[in-house]
């Protein structure tokens, strides 16, 4: 059941990264897949760190989502043969730009999930005020 | 289209299968610190979609194994995660290795991978 949960999940999100690049052509620079893995940094980090904290998500589901889904949204070997692609044509700037966004953005973005994890779940196990 | 769509579809599920179940076998057989299963993924990959776009093979085939298979197989994310984790563990050499080889193997097994597949393939 795991194995085909995380299958259905990996496909829609495999789907959803094509259709994303589809809409979003590389016109010299990758936008599309920077978007792609930036905003899934943000989304894995809230699964694992909040999602998966809460009773109604069962272990199965966050695989699903988490490895599934989210991980085969994003991806690094495009990532990889883009900047090989960019430094073979000798567009160094874009290339050098495209690898420090991913580095510290990517990075960024997983903290920012962590950290509102964190107070979204303060505010779960806080007593409710009506 | 839809005969595209189908092509990621197909080649993503053995994408994320594998992922998963090689990633689960790395972590049983060699526990430790360093993300090794992602790491080696995310390599693997790399050189793998090289060889691809580097053999110029004709568009569909790019979709089922380029975008399908190799882009499901390998997660950016997963990268990203196990970074910060180790950042909040205060794993700092395990954090800056682990970043450093990424990157620098990545990008130049795509660029071995893209010679190798123009050459040979």
């Amino acid at each position: 059941m795991l194995y085909v949960l995380v299958a259905l999940f990996g496909v829609l999100g495999a789907v959803c990264r094509y259709l994303i690049s589809v809409l979003i052509p590389n016109h010299g620079f990758p936008l599309a897949t920077l978007l792609i893995n930036l905003a899934g940094s943000f989304l894995l980090a809230v699964i694992m760190k909040y999602l998966s904290r809460l009773p109604r998500f069962s272990p199965m589901l966050i695989t699903a989502i988490g490895t599934g889904f989210v991980g085969s949204f994003t991806t690094f070997s495009t990532f990889s043969v883009e900047s090989i692609q960019m430094i073979e044509k000798q567009w160094y700037g874009f290339a050098a730009l495209y690898i420090m966004i991913s580095l510290v953005g990517g990075l960024l973005a997983s903290r920012l999930g962590f950290y509102l994890s964190e107070r979204w779940l303060k505010r779960e196990e806080a007593p409710h005020v009506r | 289209m839809f005969v595209n769509i189908v092509l990621v579809a197909c080649g993503a599920v053995l994408g994320v299968l594998t992922r998963l179940l090689l990633s689960n076998w790395i972590k049983r057989k060699w526990p430790m610190d360093f993300p090794l299963a992602t790491f080696l993924i995310n390599l693997t990959g790399s050189f793998l979609l090289g060889l691809l776009v580097g053999s110029g093979a004709d568009s569909h085939i790019q979709l089922l194994i380029g975008t399908g298979f190799i882009g499901s197989y390998t997660t950016f994310s997963t990268f990203k995660l196990e970074s910060i984790e180790l950042h909040l563990k205060k794993k700092h050499t395990t954090l800056f290795s682990y970043l450093g080889l990424s990157y620098v193997c990545g990008i130049l097994l795509a660029g071995l991978g893209i010679l190798l597949g123009h050459l040979y393939l």
